[in-house]
């Protein structure tokens, strides 16, 4: 074989072995979703979702203090997170550069990068540790502080888009500085905020390393902030390491709604960013 | 970028309020940084005092002696994260050049929603699909084979029972594929088009002119990505505490039991009761907070270096 047909042979080669090699990434992505279905769909029913837990071996055993604790868990620990995030990611846009400006996006980088683990330490020692009770208020504590580096970089990020023009012509209708800001730039740019937002809460409606003993679960409903509050992957977990096969069913079933709950939050903020029309592949 | 909020006193009052208000907020993340990091030494104040930097080193962990190390940990979370890296890292190069390089441009998009669905997927579902899932394959298909092959390494000992290192090594895999995934395409689209056209003109084929212009320019952004990755893996908590077996031991086989530092935190810390096994913990914890920390570090500085160097 001569060295041309040689080399167009082996191009031909690696560049089906490339592919086959960066498609191999979906597999687990595919089998996943598989696994999901195919186990979590048949006790998938209205039982699951309105039912409290009962003792394995009684059928009918729902999940419904995982999911109200979980909505719960989101939504206190987004009232938390959102106007803070917000306001630090204001601060990082438009504010004259400083020290104080640089350290403080330093910091919300190694916030991100810190194990969710460690943040869960933090908010127990600060709020289980004096209290010596577990609280859904130390897990609503640890999931914002898990949340505010994803809001802050994508708010900082959105901010920076905003054209120079817009501020100019705030100011140049004598509208004052702060009100340039909030109403116009942030206000105006709401539409291109709420993506990012609805990413964070997905995050955190999935988190549960920082609940294990923050948060920590429970068997019954519970509203109260002072109180342990079940979450959908704490008992997830929990369910999953008994050692009964119909908590394993369960364990299925948990996940397969809580992927729906995160997809959800993940698709319609792809819908905010790219329209009904899915002009996904104007982005890559 | 026009700034235009400052502490300017000639500024209307509610500005300057505005300004203040803000630089507070700022200053409340440096607050909640430096407390989590004195909240981390104070309540490790008395693991610290009695064991010492020793910690580091010391194999045992033994609740009922009272005595603790975190070697063994801290063993299982690094070798756990590389061997994960090593496994993830060809497939997501080879993904990065399909995406950017072969693929009709149309498919980019549906590439880059498929790898985001990866990094949305929670970890408890990881971890819920690796140990119902993925723990059997282990111990049925993938260790019979390698206990036929590799006999003389050492490396396959004992009988395995699926949860072991091998199997948190590979959900992590999956795990930090997207990110690897992502930073390699966006080194590889930060490499000007002229250097591939020339490549080519040399008559490199599309193989070799990956290799030339993409790959070694790209290597540092791709080690890069790697490293926050890395960082990825060494936090990792839940699917790896539903794997990997949880027994603090250092074993030589992959497919032996192990903990990592975050496994053994989420394990026992809701049922320390004692205050140096709280203590004990939240030194592990430390000493995780700063390696993820110092992996960080080195991953932005790497990553930002490429980008620029591939940018002139």
């Amino acid at each position: 074989m001569n060295t041309y047909a040689w080399r167009k042979l082996s191009k031909q080669l690696t560049m089906i072995t490339i592919a086959i090699c960066g498609l191999a990434v979906f597999v687990p992505l595919a089998l996943i979703f598989f696994y999901l279905l195919s186990n979590g769909i048949e006790n998938l029913s209205w039982n699951f979702l309105i039912n409290l837990p009962k003792p394995p071996g009684e059928a009918g055993s729902g999940m419904l203090h995982a999911i109200v604790g979980t909505i719960c868990l989101v939504f206190i620990s987004a009232v938390l997170a959102i106007p803070w995030g917000l306001l630090t990611g204001i601060y990082l846009a438009e504010f004259r550069k400083s020290k104080l400006q640089s350290s403080v996006r330093m910091m919300i980088d190694l916030l991100n990068g810190t194990p969710s683990i460690v943040l869960g330490i933090f908010a127990y020692t600060i709020c289980v540790k004096p209290f010596k009770t577990f609280s859904a208020l130390a897990g609503d504590i640890a999931l914002a502080i898990v949340i505010l580096p994803i809001i802050v970089k994508s708010v900082e990020e959105i901010l920076r888009l905003i054209p120079e023009d817009i501020r100019h012509a705030g100011l140049a209708l004598g509208v004052s500085r702060w009100k340039v800001i909030l109403f116009l730039v942030v206000w105006g740019s709401r539409k291109n905020l709420l993506p990012g937002i609805l990413l964070a809460l997905a995050r955190s409606a999935g988190e549960t390393a920082p609940l294990l003993f923050t948060a920590f679960g429970s068997m019954y409903l519970s509203f109260h902030l002072a109180n342990p509050i079940a979450s959908l992957p704490v008992e997830i977990y929990n369910y999953a390491i008994s050692p009964y096969d119909e908590w394993h069913q369960l364990a299925w079933t948990g996940s397969l709604v809580l992927i729906m709950l995160v997809f959800i939050l993940n698709i319609f903020s792809k819908i905010l960013v790219f329209g009904l029309g899915g002009k996904m592949a104007q982005r890559a | 970028m026009l700034q235009l909020v400052s502490n300017n006193p000639e500024f209307h009052i509610s500005d300057k309020r505005f300004y203040r208000l803000a630089q507070g907020v700022g200053w409340s993340v440096v607050i909640l940084f430096g407390a989590l990091i004195l909240s981390l030494i104070f309540s490790s104040q008395e693991s610290i005092v009695k064991f010492g930097i020793g910690f580091l080193w010391d194999t045992s962990w033994d609740p009922i002696e009272e005595y603790y190390g975190a070697l063994t940990f801290a063993y299982g979370t690094l070798i756990t994260s590389i061997l994960a890296l090593a496994i993830s890292a060809p497939p997501c190069i080879a993904l990065a050049l399909f995406t950017t390089e072969i693929c009709h441009q149309k498919f980019r998009g549906i590439l880059a929603f498929l790898i985001e669905m990866l990094a949305a997927i929670p970890s408890i579902i990881y971890g819920t699909w690796a140990l119902f899932i993925l723990a059997p394959l282990v111990r049925e298909v993938i260790f019979p084979i390698c206990n036929k092959c590799l006999p003389a390494w050492g490396i396959v000992q004992g009988p395995s029972f699926g949860l072991g290192i091998l199997t948190s090594s590979l959900i992590l895999a999956i795990m930090v594929s997207p990110i690897i995934a992502t930073i390699c395409i966006e080194v590889f689209k930060a490499v000007p088009v002229n250097q591939r056209y020339a490549a080519l003109a040399l008559d490199a084929t599309r193989w070799e002119m990956f290799k030339i212009a993409l790959l070694k320019p790209g290597a540092k952004g791709i080690l890069g990505g790697m490293i926050l990755g890395l960082g990825r893996a060494l936090g990792e908590t839940m699917a790896v505490a539903m794997v990997i077996g949880n027994a603090p031991e250092i074993s030589a086989s992959l497919f032996g039991p192990g903990a990592t530092m975050a496994s053994v935190i989420a394990n026992e810390y809701a049922e320390a009761v004692d205050d140096l096994h709280l203590s004990s913990l939240n030194y592990v914890a430390l000493i995780l907070f700063l390696i993820t920390f110092l992996v960080n570090i080195l991953a932005k500085k790497i990553v930002k270096r490429a980008s620029g160097m591939a940018k002139q």
